[in-house]
């Protein structure tokens, strides 16, 4: 009976997610939430700026203000997907590959910006939350995935097409994934005396798979399939486009990339393996006992319904259960963000610092 | 033939339904009322203000207090009240309300309201669900009162009193108007693919249609960087950038400055 009803409730929320995309309204984050989003933000903005300055100089404003508009305009193409229903594609794949990722986040961002103030679409204090996650997240990792296979492949190879197509897929689910954390810490962090959460209710052990599995299943498809498509055109008629993002990658982008290619690669992975391992503790972690067992899977039984079921009330009478939810919760929250923080971290300091290396080289 | 128009059908709607939106929101700003008189750098820092003051007030009485506040400021704004109320709550329920449906059951707490079926509304779960459709609805109806009462450009050139760049202010403005122009072109694109096709396509060839529509807008937009740049050199342009920025702040509008602050003081306060 639980189990059917928890799977009534996925499947609601699915369906919703299949239409929807991933701009986070107003009013789902905490100020202090949206206020880290926008620290965490700020040095891949950084990192833009100074890619442009490097590269482009005065080209950059006409060439950055067309990419941001066609990524705009592209977020708005209604995509069919095989058994009738159409999805929407981000674009921020295409744009990793043709402009290397550090412009596509500058491209990304202002189109999310413009999205923001003039078209209501995600929220303005969610602005950092929803630019980390669509304009820097989407961009990076599908640009690693996408160097990291065709590296050495001519122009035309179809193994260019498999790139686009992994990268682009992989590049939003991970994406979604940090979408989900930023939800799923909501009600963790964030709420009132009496237990009400106050921004997003839903935490980590629901927020993951109910984002990431749908995600993984149409939009994700949606958007690889989109640019591999793309890609293939653009072989077919326009190569010079690709050959042209081909050096912009090869250049100072390719030796920073380079080195931190795996570790992003190695982050989708991850983020892909997640929802499995959370979606079923039990058969995972099986080697633990019952009662373990119960404090695992405590989070993901929904109280309203887990109080009428005797197979669950027996065991937990004794226990205060949100204060235990929550200490498990803790645990894997902290790891979580620290997993995330360090990994971000690393990554600054090695991309300033072989950043650094690449420009002096340049100049002599 | 059904099925094949039925996403063209939709990406054209949706199309013109941007294009017409801003037509409609330029021709509301243009008119006079409350909201469109004051300077536009107040209007900007108003609004962030008021979004701040809602997002940390854990008191629903305040944030629906706020809603009301906004709503009469709309109607102050000659903005059709019926249009206002309904481009928010035809988008929350659907969206916003359909994430948190099942947080009324979900969220531990004691029963408030027992169901069929054996499920149990929770009070904590009802107070979480209405703390995030009124945060949610009276954000965007924020966003919405500046934005309908503003003409972008303006709102761009109040956007550099935030300390925004100069020339990322110039790059939103010209995304902005290129945004328009990518947007006919690929109207165009998809109209005229629609006026010749007859008969069945199948779901790949669909996908390569818009594959191929997007790669031109790809191509197009490339090109036409340049095109623009070029443009741009030949009159004059060297990489500076200096906006024009007309706005003075009368009387009145400190008047309202301090009527916003106090808002936003008492909504922190109060919020608490």
């Amino acid at each position: 009976m639980t189990v059917k009803r928890l799977g009534t409730y996925y499947l609601a929320l699915f369906v919703w997610l299949f239409t929807s995309a991933m701009h986070i309204p107003d009013g789902y984050l905490s100020p202090a939430t949206s206020l880290i989003m926008f620290l965490l933000v700020l040095p891949f903005w950084g990192l833009g700026v100074r890619k442009i300055r490097q590269t482009m100089n005065a080209r950059s404003v006409p060439l950055i203000s067309l990419m941001a508009a066609f990524s705009f305009v592209i977020m708005m193409f209604n995509i069919p997907l095989p058994g009738g229903t159409t999805g929407h594609a981000v674009g921020a794949a295409l744009a990793a590959i043709v402009l290397g990722p550090e412009v596509a986040v500058i491209a990304v961002s202002i189109a999310l910006i413009i999205q923001a103030f003039f078209f209501g679409d995600g929220g303005i204090l969610a602005l950092g939350a929803n630019c980390f996650n669509m304009a820097v997240v989407i961009p990076y990792v599908s640009s690693a995935v996408y160097q990291a296979i065709t590296k050495g492949t001519e122009t035309s190879s179809p193994r260019r097409l498999i790139g686009a197509a992994l990268g682009g897929w992989l590049g939003l689910t991970a994406g979604a994934f940090f979408t989900a954390v930023e939800f799923g810490v909501q009600p963790l962090l964030f709420s009132a005396a009496d237990g009400t959460p106050l921004y997003a209710p839903y935490p980590l052990s629901v927020s993951l798979p109910a984002m990431l599995i749908p995600h993984m299943l149409v939009a994700s498809v949606v958007e690889g399939m989109m640019t591999a498509l793309i890609i293939l055109y653009l072989q077919r008629s326009n190569i010079q486009v690709l050959e042209a993002a081909g050096e912009k990658g090869g250049g100072d982008g390719g030796v920073s990339m380079g080195k931190l290619r795996w570790l992003w690669v190695g982050v989708a992975v991850l983020v892909v393996a997640s929802p499995l391992g959370l979606l079923a503790p039990g058969t995972a972690w099986g080697e633990w006992g019952v009662e373990e067992l119960t404090k695992l899977g405590l989070e993901s039984i929904p109280a309203g319904l887990e109080r009428l079921s005797t197979l669950w009330g027996a065991p937990l009478a004794d226990y205060d259960l949100p204060a235990l939810g929550n200490a498990n919760m803790g645990y894997l929250l902290s790891a979580l963000l620290g997993i995330v923080l360090v990994g971000t971290m690393v990554w600054l300091l090695t991309l300033l610092v072989t950043g650094g290396a690449g420009r002096q080289k340049e100049s002599i | 033939m059904r099925r094949q128009s039925h996403f063209l059908e939709k990406t054209l709607s949706g199309i013109t339904q941007t294009l017409e939106r801003s037509l409609f929101a330029e021709a509301i700003s243009l008119q006079p009322g409350l909201f469109q008189s004051l300077d536009p750098r107040l209007k900007v820092l108003a609004t962030l203000a008021l979004l701040i003051g809602v997002s940390m007030a854990r008191n629903p009485w305040v944030i629906g207090a706020v809603y009301l506040l906004v709503v009469c400021l709309a109607l102050g704004s000659a903005i059709p009240a019926d249009f206002f109320i309904r481009r928010v709550w035809l988008t929350i329920p659907l969206f916003t309300g359909m994430i948190a449906l099942p947080a009324l059951f979900l969220i531990p707490g004691q029963p408030l309201l027992h169901l069929p079926l054996g499920l149990i509304v929770t009070r904590t779960g009802a107070q979480s669900v209405l703390f995030l459709l009124l945060r949610v609805t009276t954000s965007l109806s924020v966003v919405l009162l500046l934005v309908l009462t503003t003409p972008w450009n303006t709102v761009l050139g109040a956007l550099s009193v935030l300390r925004v760049p100069d020339v990322f202010i110039l790059i939103l403005g010209m995304t902005f108007r290129y945004i328009y122009l990518l947007l006919h072109i690929a109207n165009d694109m998809f109209l005229s693919r629609k006026s010749r096709v007859i008969g069945r396509m199948s779901g790949s060839e669909e996908r390569h249609m818009l594959a191929a529509i997007g790669a031109n807008l790809l191509s197009k937009s490339l090109n036409m960087s340049s095109e623009v740049y070029l443009a741009m050199v030949s009159r004059g342009y060297r990489g500076a950038v200096v906006t024009f920025k007309p706005f003075r702040m009368r009387p009145r509008d400190w008047l309202w400055a301090a009527l916003f602050a106090g808002i936003t003081v008492s909504i922190i306060y109060l919020g608490r």
